[in-house]
């Protein structure tokens, strides 16, 4: 198989976005597990790992329609694609400096959808389709559930109310951890998907594969390694915020959202619903915490991650837009973003260096949380 | 444009019923264990809450195995 070096350039950058987006959701599946102790830090991030690379083969749904959906596929260039993942990769890294759970797929999408407006003019962009297969589930998602959670956190609670309290704590516990490793199951069956879609795209545009393709096996294993290697880094400053900042978490209502969660993301991944795992983690982390009688939600936390998620796909398409407008007007364009994007990237992980995050120092309690709470 | 409300709504029934089942079952699990000890403590053998509390955790077991062999078949 050969290809020309910009799918080659593509190729990495789309590998570098999927190892972003790992550490980036590695708090979807293990944040409440880490907060409530069912698991260590380290642990966590290796078992989650481990499962992502396993989701990334099961179901290649999603990857079929991020390959054939939302921008027209005759009209977008690997340049194109290239500079939507820029755009990606640098919001990604963004909120993930300040602790922020927005969504990788959005990111991904908005990038997209900039770079291609730019290269190849509005009409190249399918905005019924956005709208199908990008918002409706944006909105529904999170919302669908937080509704879960709460009927089976409500649940937990009632049935287990006579049990006593250390048969309880205990038995959750386990329970979190198989619910926690569902997650990060079902992560990988939507997640490593979307960049599985990206490359082939990019290798459709190339000339390389012919369109309508699946994507290849080894695609398939990169991406799934990529995602992988991220999450095993651990994303901990978002941790952070979605196990402490939001909720106070106890073990029952930890394995209720997480069942929850996976429950919803396995059901949209079969059907191609190419939805975001961290929409459906939050909504179901605050499900949980509505569903336990008393237990608070912070709505300032909640409030400020609902803000990210509405910016996360314009300034995301911003970024790509932007990038999009220098790189097609030539290879030094191209190698003008590329070298950009690098060094904001560099400049961002310096700047985390200032304030850092670590395995040992997750479940500190930020200063954020301190802030009055609100009684839900 | 044409929303697959129908597929949205699938989507919300099977996780509903699925994570109700999940979580009621393993709910019961725990709550047996628990009377199991309460039983051993009174002198019972505690062997029926000890049944019961595995076929619940088994038929949990078994939905999920299935949900994952759903997809991936």
């Amino acid at each position: 198989m050969d290809f020309s070096l910009i799918v080659l350039v593509v190729i990495v950058a789309a590998l570098a976005f999927d190892f972003t987006n790992g550490f980036h959701d590695t708090a979807n599946a293990m944040a409440t597990s880490i907060a409530t102790g069912a698991l260590k830090p380290r642990i966590a991030v290796a078992i989650s790992a481990v499962l992502n690379l396993v989701g990334a083969f099961l179901s290649i749904e999603v990857a079929k329609t991020i390959s054939g959906g939302i921008v027209d596929d005759t009209k977008v260039t690997p340049v194109v694609i290239f500079a939507g993942l820029v755009g990606a990769i640098i919001w990604n890294l963004v909120t993930w400096l300040v602790g922020l759970p927005s969504s990788s797929s959005h990111a991904l999408f908005g990038g997209l959808i900039g770079a291609t407006w730019i290269a190849s003019g509005a009409d190249a962009v399918h905005f019924g389709k956005v709208v199908e297969k990008v918002l409706i589930p944006a909105v529904a998602s999170p919302i669908v559930a937080g509704i879960v959670s709460l009927v089976g956190t409500f649940l937990t609670y009632r049935i287990t109310e006579k049990a006593k309290e250390g048969m309880v704590g205990k038995g959750f516990k386990t329970g979190q951890v198989l619910s926690a490793s569902l997650v990060s199951l079902a992560h990988g069956t939507n997640d490593a998907q979307k960049t599985m879609g990206v490359i082939t795209l990019t290798l459709i545009a190339g000339g390389t594969l012919a369109p309508g393709s699946n994507p290849p096996l080894w695609v398939i294993g990169a991406c799934g390694l990529a995602i992988a290697a991220g999450t095993y880094l651990g994303g901990w400053r978002i941790i952070q915020t979605m196990g402490k900042k939001l909720t106070e978490i106890q073990t029952p209502q930890g394995f209720a959202a997480e069942t929850s969660s996976a429950a919803v993301i396995l059901a949209s991944s079969h059907l191609g619903f190419a939805l975001s795992t961290t929409h459906v983690t939050s909504g179901g982390i605050i499900g949980s915490g509505l569903g336990r009688k008393l237990a608070e939600v912070r709505w300032g936390v909640a409030g400020k991650m609902v803000i990210a998620w509405v910016l996360t796909l314009p300034a995301a398409a911003i970024v790509g837009a932007i990038a999009a407008a220098v790189s097609t007007r030539g290879s030094w364009g191209t190698i003008l973003i590329g070298a950009l994007g690098v060094l904001v990237a560099l400049g961002i992980w310096l700047a985390s260096r200032r304030n850092p995050v670590s395995a040992h120092t997750v479940n500190d309690e930020p200063d954020a949380a301190k802030a009055t709470p609100v009684a839900a | 444009m044409d929303i697959d409300w129908g597929a949205l709504g699938t989507v919300f029934v099977v996780a509903l019923a699925a994570a109700v089942v999940l979580t009621v079952l393993f709910a019961y699990g725990i709550r047996g264990l628990s009377a199991r000890e309460t039983a051993r403590e009174q002198g019972g053998s505690g062997v029926a809450q000890f049944t019961g509390s595995i076929v619940c955790f088994g038929v949990c077991a078994a939905v999920v195995a299935y949900g994952i062999y759903l997809i991936a078949a």
